[in-house]
């Protein structure tokens, strides 16, 4: 099983480690509503090096770029970043991401699970032109400072000018040791940053954050909780809200296509928009005390008309809440839902997602 | 937490105690902290029947749901009725207040097939490892 460099650290802490894509990765340290709650009040640390981080340089890294994923490329500048899905022929797809601007390429961060074959499609794509794709994950590490202390930990471990990222954009910032891209990026809902530095410096960091942070309500943050902060956030995790049978407009996911850029997906994906889609992605709030998982049926009377794609209990709401894809015509109507929770018909009401809105966004 | 003396297990975690006819089941402290973040628990109904080896009830965490299995069989004289509301009883006190079942044992020889103290405390360091 691979590790990434705080391997150790999560060790020595006590996390739970599990498999998670190949590697071993912390689950929880304590447990994952402390974790979760931590992140929505003050502010969680994560490690979040398997994610894939990838490059494209060279005088054909806009072509490439313009191919393999649904956002329109062309105007970003460099520091700037979105979310796009990797868009198949036939308008499924294959992961979602985040494309950053450099001044000599894009960098993308792609899924852990999907990471080996969203680089051998890159190269495939690459084929012919100017570009090289340089899956750099191995050489680099990644942090996750999320929550609203998050600006006061970046200004207290050297990177002041953290604060004056915009959301969705990076920057490289001075730091002893050697420059650092903080992206104002996250995926639980919450203002924060994510930090991608060289490999070797892992421990020193994770240990800086840590003694800055822990006065500010810093704790170590696992998967766990990084699910449960996602869902509440209306975030969609490959596997679940999407995948290679899934369009976005179906899981509701508009804002990451570009109507009028020349993506592989293109073609597909104007005339899905033009003939509407057969599925939708609902969010769920689901009676009584069991939490409705991947996989249960959602039924309209006795039909039944979708499934669970994801389910938790919502720490935050306190309530059962669900990501469902149900037939379109069942999305808006107000026809009464039930979830099918190992054998048992639950009430369920349609409730927008996201299901959390952090207050000073609201 | 120290487990008590004279409890035997399954491996996947229940308790047992037996006193003279009478056994009650729980899970351990081990597994309590293991499923983390519990928000429901099912337990069968009084004068059901529970079958060594198969499930009785489910246990429900954040996470996952986890079956829950009959150290032995019997039936079930009585159930913990205060722990489906209070599952924190089972992070505070799990061989104790935290309680799920007492069964009137058929099978009393079935005792002499689960774990003692050191063969459960070999299971736990296996799955630490």
């Amino acid at each position: 099983m691979k590790k990434t460099p705080f391997h150790d650290i999560h060790v020595s802490l006590g996390a739970r480690m599990v498999e998670f894509a190949g590697y071993s990765m912390p689950v929880l340290y304590k447990d994952i509503s402390s974790e979760h709650h931590a992140v929505r009040k003050q502010a969680g640390l994560f490690d979040l090096s398997h994610m894939g981080r990838v490059y494209f340089r060279g005088t054909d890294a806009m072509k490439l770029a313009i191919a393999i994923q649904t956002q329109d490329p062309v105007p970003m500048k460099p520091g700037r970043i979105r979310y796009g899905l990797l868009g198949m022929w036939d308008g499924g797809i294959l992961d979602d991401i985040l494309i950053a601007r450099e001044e000599s390429g894009f960098m993308l961060v792609v899924n852990a699970g999907n990471r080996d074959r969203d680089v051998a499609w890159f190269k495939e794509q690459a084929a012919g032109l100017n570009v090289t794709v340089d899956d750099a994950t191995d050489r680099l590490a990644m942090i996750a400072i999320q929550g609203p202390k998050a600006v006061d930990i970046m200004l207290a471990l050297g990177l002041p000018g953290a604060k004056d990222i915009g959301y969705y954009r990076f920057s490289q910032l001075p730091h002893p040791g050697g420059a650092i891209d903080v992206w104002r990026t996250g995926y639980t809902g919450e203002d924060g940053f994510e930090l991608i530095f060289d490999a070797s410096r892992g421990k020193a960091m994770w240990e800086a954050a840590m003694a800055i942070g822990t006065p500010l309500g810093l704790i170590p943050c696992g998967l766990g909780c990084r699910d449960t902060l996602r869902l509440e956030a209306g975030m969609p995790l490959y596997g679940h809200e999407i995948d290679r049978g899934t369009n976005p407009y179906e899981a509701g996911l508009e804002f990451g296509v570009s109507s009028t850029t020349p993506s592989i997906a293109a073609t597909a994906l104007k005339a899905i928009r033009e003939a509407g889609v057969l599925r939708r992605l609902v969010g769920l709030e689901v009676s009584g005390p069991r939490v409705p998982r991947e996989g249960c049926g959602v039924f309209a009377g006795t039909i039944q008309v979708g499934e669970v794609r994801s389910g938790t209990k919502s720490p935050t709401l306190e309530k059962n809440i669900a990501t469902a894809m149900v037939l379109a015509g069942y999305a808006t109507s107000d026809v009464p839902l039930t979830v099918d929770i190992r054998g048992n018909r639950v009430a369920a009401t349609r409730t927008a997602i996201p299901f959390y809105r952090r207050p000073d966004r609201s | 937490m120290p487990r008590p003396a004279n409890l035997r297990y399954l491996k996947s975690h229940e308790w047992c105690k037996l006193e003279g006819n009478i056994a009650t089941i729980g899970i351990s402290d081990y597994a309590v902290s293991h499923l983390s973040d519990l928000v429901f628990l099912d337990l069968p109904e009084v004068k059901t029947d529970t079958m060594r080896g198969e499930p009785f009830g489910e246990i429900e965490s954040v996470k996952a749901v986890s079956d829950l299995y009959a150290p032995m069989t019997g039936e079930i004289i009585e159930r913990n009725e205060r722990l489906q509301a209070e599952l924190e009883l089972l992070g505070k006190d799990p061989f104790g207040d935290g309680w799920m079942l007492r069964i009137r044992v058929e099978k009393p020889s079935e005792w002499d097939s689960l774990l003692d103290d050191g063969a459960y405390q070999k299971i736990i360091d296996a799955e630490s490892h």
